[in-house]
């Protein structure tokens, strides 16, 4: 049974709750607004995660705030303030994030405190940080994400992300990589790092690399708003157009996705009825704008895969030549492992099981899609379409070796078993 | 504002400007002055270099003693040629002054190298 709430606040599980909130909807709005005054990542970061123990604390007793991103903010500020005076001296040695904009001198109180969250977005994606460490920073500082998550997200070990995200903020801080937004005619190059990782944070969502649940709807809401925010600062970007219709014609099957059981449907055996039209049509707009531009963009040519998807009536009307195509332009324009892979999945739908594993079998020597279960998924579904049961087996069974979210696990396992016994 | 300084290692191809006539080697010094007077306000120190050809290298040899050997430290096509140290605000400034800088064989792995300075 709960504790009952003392002293007339809304008790700790309520708290609780309201901070997790937090966590997920505040925490980039929180940070980047507590770097201004501290000009340290980590200390920052150090400040933020101090504020957010203290409103379990105080939210349980006194309230939960109004404002809790702003009341966050103020606690964090205030801890930044009076660390950054009681260790005046030892800091006088540390360099600071360059700031051209001048010292916030305190912490400003509820409504006034403006939204820094562009700024610490385009100082994580900065060119001069290597491309995955853009990413990493973007996960742990804008997200909060923790490092084990960040490290999953990335199919690589806790300790290398750990060491890589201290060696990003150490470069950020020793080279100057400034905490702005960046000139108006360095924008457009600096918008695609970021669409990059918006990306990332959306396919983190849409497949959770682990925990009980296939979706992390928080991520999807953070890349649909980081999207949405880029729309509004490059409303002429056509990759930016390119990564929202991306996000939502993806995210428009979410609802089809799961069964009433609560397992996986494939997306050939989806019930097309229950995807979200009114998302479906808002990105075909977007679409058709990403593609105006030539030659199109990666992102325009992924959201015009999604599209022909969105489209097809049903599986079997889906035109998977065009798709074959539209992934021939998006290798030539950025080729990726994943694009490779998506790739051969499609050419065994349009030329058959044996065609696609033949595609399939010419991406194996890549290194990295060795940690990659989905390479293993589609090797499982062709060999058992063509009733290759032990060696479909065999992949079902590397799949599961790399896949740690429970959902996925538990329709794997069942794909397992629904194979024909050997003859 | 604070100011910090970056040296701009500009990494030339060597061939390039040992094969060049003297037309585009007045070119590139003259692009030099003009690059000089353009950022005088941020350039603190600069010079050209020697080829690699003149280097000798000083190493200890393990036994109290040094080894003395000619040529450069590393052999490749693409060799320190030059440098610039400038004062600025930041890394994007520095960056900005790095692409206006001229140097040899822009094409291949000739480069400019941006490194702050403690």
């Amino acid at each position: 049974m709960p504790a009952a709430p003392q002293d007339g606040g809304p008790g700790k599980a309520a708290a609780a709750r309201a901070v997790a909130e937090a966590h997920r909807g505040q925490w980039a709005f929180v940070l980047a607004a507590t770097v201004r005054v501290t000009r340290d990542l980590d200390l920052a970061e150090e400040c933020v995660q101090d504020a957010y123990a203290k409103a379990l604390v105080a939210w349980a007793s006194g309230g939960i705030p109004a404002r809790p991103g702003a009341w966050l903010t103020t606690t964090a500020r205030n801890r930044a303030v009076d660390v950054i005076r009681r260790d005046a001296f030892f800091r006088t040695a540390l360099p600071l994030l360059a700031d051209d904009d001048g010292p916030v001198a305190g912490p400003a109180d509820g409504a006034d405190i403006p939204d820094e969250r562009l700024r610490l977005i385009f100082t994580c994606c900065h060119p001069a940080l290597a491309p995955q460490d853009r990413v990493a920073l973007t996960l742990r500082l804008v997200c909060g994400l923790t490092t084990a998550e960040t490290a999953r997200a990335f199919l690589v070990g806790e300790t290398a992300m750990a060491a890589r995200i201290t060696r990003a903020k150490k470069k950020i801080t020793a080279a100057r990589i400034p905490y702005r937004i960046p000139d108006s005619e360095d924008l457009p190059e600096r918008v695609d790092a970021v669409l990059t990782v918006v990306d990332l944070l959306f396919t983190t969502g849409h497949v959770a690399p682990d925990g009980p649940e296939l979706l992390r709807t928080d991520l999807i809401a953070r890349a649909t708003g980081l999207a949405a925010m880029l729309g509004d600062l490059l409303p002429g970007d056509a990759e930016v157009a390119g990564l929202r219709a991306l996000i939502l014609l993806t995210d428009a099957r979410r609802p089809a996705r799961l069964d009433a059981a609560g397992a996986p449907v494939l997306l050939a055996d989806q019930d097309r009825s229950r995807w979200d039209r009114a998302a479906i049509a808002e990105g075909l707009v977007l679409v058709r704008r990403a593609l105006r531009r030539r030659p199109p963009g990666p992102f325009a040519l992924r959201a015009a895969v999604a599209a022909v998807h969105a489209e097809a009536p049903t599986w079997e009307e889906t035109d998977w030549p065009e798709i074959v195509g539209l992934y021939d332009l998006l290798l030539r324009r950025r080729p990726t492992p994943v694009a490779a892979l998506n790739r051969a999945v499609a050419v065994g739908f349009a030329d058959g099981p044996e065609a696609g594993l033949a595609a399939l079998d010419a991406l194996a020597g890549d290194p990295r899609l060795a940690g990659y279960p989905y390479a293993s998924v589609a090797r499982a579904e062709f060999l058992h379409r063509l009733s290759r049961v032990p060696e479909a087996a065999a992949a079902y069974e590397q799949a599961l070796r790399h896949t740690s979210n429970a959902v996925e696990r538990s329709f794997l396992t069942a794909r397992l078993a629904d194979l024909p016994p050997p003859p | 504002m604070a100011m910090a300084r970056y040296l701009l290692l500009i990494h030339d191809n060597e061939a390039d400007y040992e094969t060049a006539d003297d037309t585009a080697r007045r070119a590139l010094d003259a692009a030099h002055e003009a690059f000089s007077r353009e950022h005088k306000d941020v350039i603190v120190a600069a010079e050209h270099l020697q080829p690699t050809s003149t280097a000798t290298v000083v190493r200890e040899d393990g036994a109290g003693g040094h080894l003395v050997t000619d040529g450069p430290y590393a052999e490749t096509k693409e060799a320190l040629g030059g440098y610039y140290i400038i004062d600025v605000s930041d890394l994007d400034a520095a960056l900005a002054v790095a692409k206006r800088l001229p140097y040899f064989g822009r094409t291949g792995d000739a480069a400019v190298e941006v490194r702050p300075l403690h």
